[in-house]
């Protein structure tokens, strides 16, 4: 599941990657012709609308990449930096970049490609753009309170808007088409040129199609935790005789011997976690599934991952999908916690059962009654998965 | 030789996404430029004076962030790449020649007054934007950021508002 740094790239190879995706970045502003300012600001005087058909199309290339990406399950959207929303700093600091967009010319993107292929006015526009940072940085106190002025956080602007993101997505690619309609209207008016027939070119037409289909996707087609699910519920698909089981006997005495391979994994409520848990138990619930730190935890080598629930049931969907997100190693507590209670731990129970098991079972349980309860308060669960991975760190 | 054309906008729209798709899926964050602008810039002031960049509160907060090193910085390897691809680039087009352009009305000289006002006002509020076109439009846009969005259209639309007073620079 993505993102790939720090987990499959690592932090130095990551520089690496910066560079290569810094010349592929390069190479496509370069040949859009964003290295001329005649052409940026054409955008805004009506003669060459270039930046907006290549600024939108790939922001909306983007967009839908990322909500298709994370609606399939390939990457983790909490993972993904957001640039924080401060409300005052935002819009203010637009202003003055589209102050000095009309006069530069130029943005700090494609003052550096321009530089780079010889243009002298985008060289100065750079000089001029490190004295902003200067003058920023030496005036930090003063700015300061705007800048971290009425912070909203790394909020989403369907969230902010209270839509789906699948219907602000269709929008957002509907006003990109109606756009570049209007915008290639204005340019032959500016520039007196006659309109072309409209033609329907079929590249066109299918990039769009894919992309209503990729946004819309996620409102008809259950996700991978949704179909998941269903077919959990199926209990024809349920792999009863696949998935081992573990009795009560056998897991209170790995417990006692201290087993480090055992990794339980307990999927009862919250409130009934807290109120008894396994030693070093973890609380899990079937979100943590699509968590990428959570998933880690899983698949840690050598763990035997015993899933923990109320009853039986419970726990065979929660292999099921365990199994189906490619976690091997799982087994489930036979008859879950009601099981283990009533066998292991409930003295009343246990003596009630002294007749139908075999001796040696009876004394054990008896036993273990008295020293699980002491483990239990020795070792407080660990609790609740950690997460260890953070947003990435971006911005500028 | 003849300067060849440019992309058409569209295509080289979709590639730009799917380079900006592809840095997210590997790097967990979009593109950028100002951040670079000021990394080196931090970088200048902490060899000439690293007294003053151990004193003021901003360069305090960006060198401990950074390991005490500001070119230790992802963003900073990206436009060495970006330069390093748009050379390319023009050197593929034919279009690598120094040249200073500008509006027909104007002179070379204030042109590049210009450019240097320009450069420095919208490195100024990509500061407080937190990203300029690249960081915080371009990028708050693929991931729906409000922020970013935000900022892009108070860009657009703060470049729209002033273009009138500044026509002539251009026209």
């Amino acid at each position: 599941m993505g993102p790939l740094v720090p987990d499959i790239i690592g932090n130095d190879l990551n520089y690496i990657v910066a560079l290569i995706i810094g010349i592929l970045f390069g190479m496509v502003l370069e040949q859009a012709g964003f290295s001329t300012s005649k052409k940026l600001v054409g955008l805004f005087y009506g003669y060459d609308f270039t930046v907006l058909r290549v600024f939108f199309t790939a922001g909306i290339t983007a967009m839908v990449g990322v909500i298709a990406l994370n609606h399939f399950g390939l990457l983790d959207i909490n993972l993904i930096y957001i640039n924080p929303t401060y409300l005052w700093s935002a819009l203010v600091g637009g202003i003055i970049m589209g102050l000095g967009f009309v006069i530069g010319g130029f943005c700090p993107g494609t003052s550096i490609c321009a530089a780079a292929i010889g243009k002298i006015d985008a060289m100065y526009f750079v000089l001029g753009s490190l004295l902003g940072v200067l003058v920023f940085a030496e005036g930090y106190p003063l700015f300061e309170g705007l800048y971290k002025a009425e912070f909203w956080g790394n909020v989403r602007i369907f969230e902010t808007l209270g839509m789906s993101q699948s219907i602000f997505a269709t929008l957002m690619v509907l006003i990109a088409i109606f756009s570049f309609w209007f915008v290639t209207k204005i340019e032959h008016k500016v520039n007196k040129t006659k309109p072309e027939k409209f033609k329907f070119s079929p590249y066109y037409i299918s990039l769009t199609t894919v992309a209503l289909i990729l946004v819309i996707s996620p409102l008809v087609m259950p996700d991978r935790r949704e179909s998941l699910l269903n077919e959990a519920n199926d209990k024809d698909k349920l792999l009863i005789n696949e998935i081992n089981k573990i009795t009560p006997d056998e897991l209170a005495l790995r417990i006692i011997r201290g087993d480090n391979t055992l990794q339980l994994i307990d999927f009862r409520p919250q409130e009934e976690f807290s109120k008894f848990a396994l030693p070093k138990s973890i609380h899990f619930t079937f979100d943590n599934f699509f968590e990428k730190d959570a998933l880690k935890q899983l698949r840690i080598k050598g763990k035997n991952n015993i899933i923990i629930t109320k009853d039986e049931n419970e726990a065979l969907k929660m292999a099921y999908i365990a199994f189906k997100l490619g976690i091997k190693n799982i087994s489930i507590l036979d008859g879950g916690m009601n099981n283990f209670a009533e066998s292991i731990l409930d003295k009343n129970s246990i003596e009630k059962t002294k007749n139908l098991v075999n001796n040696d079972t009876y004394e054990f349980r008896l036993k273990a009654s008295n020293i699980i309860p002491i483990l239990v308060e020795q070792n407080k669960s660990s609790g609740t998965i950690q997460k260890k991975s953070k947003r990435a760190l971006g911005g500028c | 030789m003849e300067e060849n054309k440019y992309m058409n906008p569209y295509l080289a729209g979709f590639l730009l996404g799917l380079v900006l798709l592809a840095t997210i899926y590997i790097t967990g964050r979009g593109l950028g430029a100002s951040g670079a602008v000021k990394s080196t810039t931090i970088a200048i002031v902490n060899s000439i004076a690293p007294e003053h960049t151990h004193s003021e509160k901003f360069y305090q907060e960006y060198l401990t962030e950074h390991e005490d090193n500001p070119l230790k910085n992802w963003l900073v390897f990206e436009v060495v790449g970006v330069i390093i691809g748009a050379f390319i680039s023009g050197l593929i087009s034919n279009r690598l020649s120094f040249k200073i352009e500008h509006g027909p009305k104007i002179t070379n000289r204030l042109r590049i007054a210009t450019a240097i006002i320009g450069g420095f006002l919208f490195s100024f509020g990509a500061q407080f934007g937190r990203g300029c076109t690249s960081g915080a439009a371009l990028s708050g846009m693929a991931v729906l950021s409000t922020g970013g969005i935000i900022t892009m259209f108070a860009i657009f639309g703060g470049a729209y508002a002033f273009a009138y007073f500044f026509r002539k620079l251009w026209l």
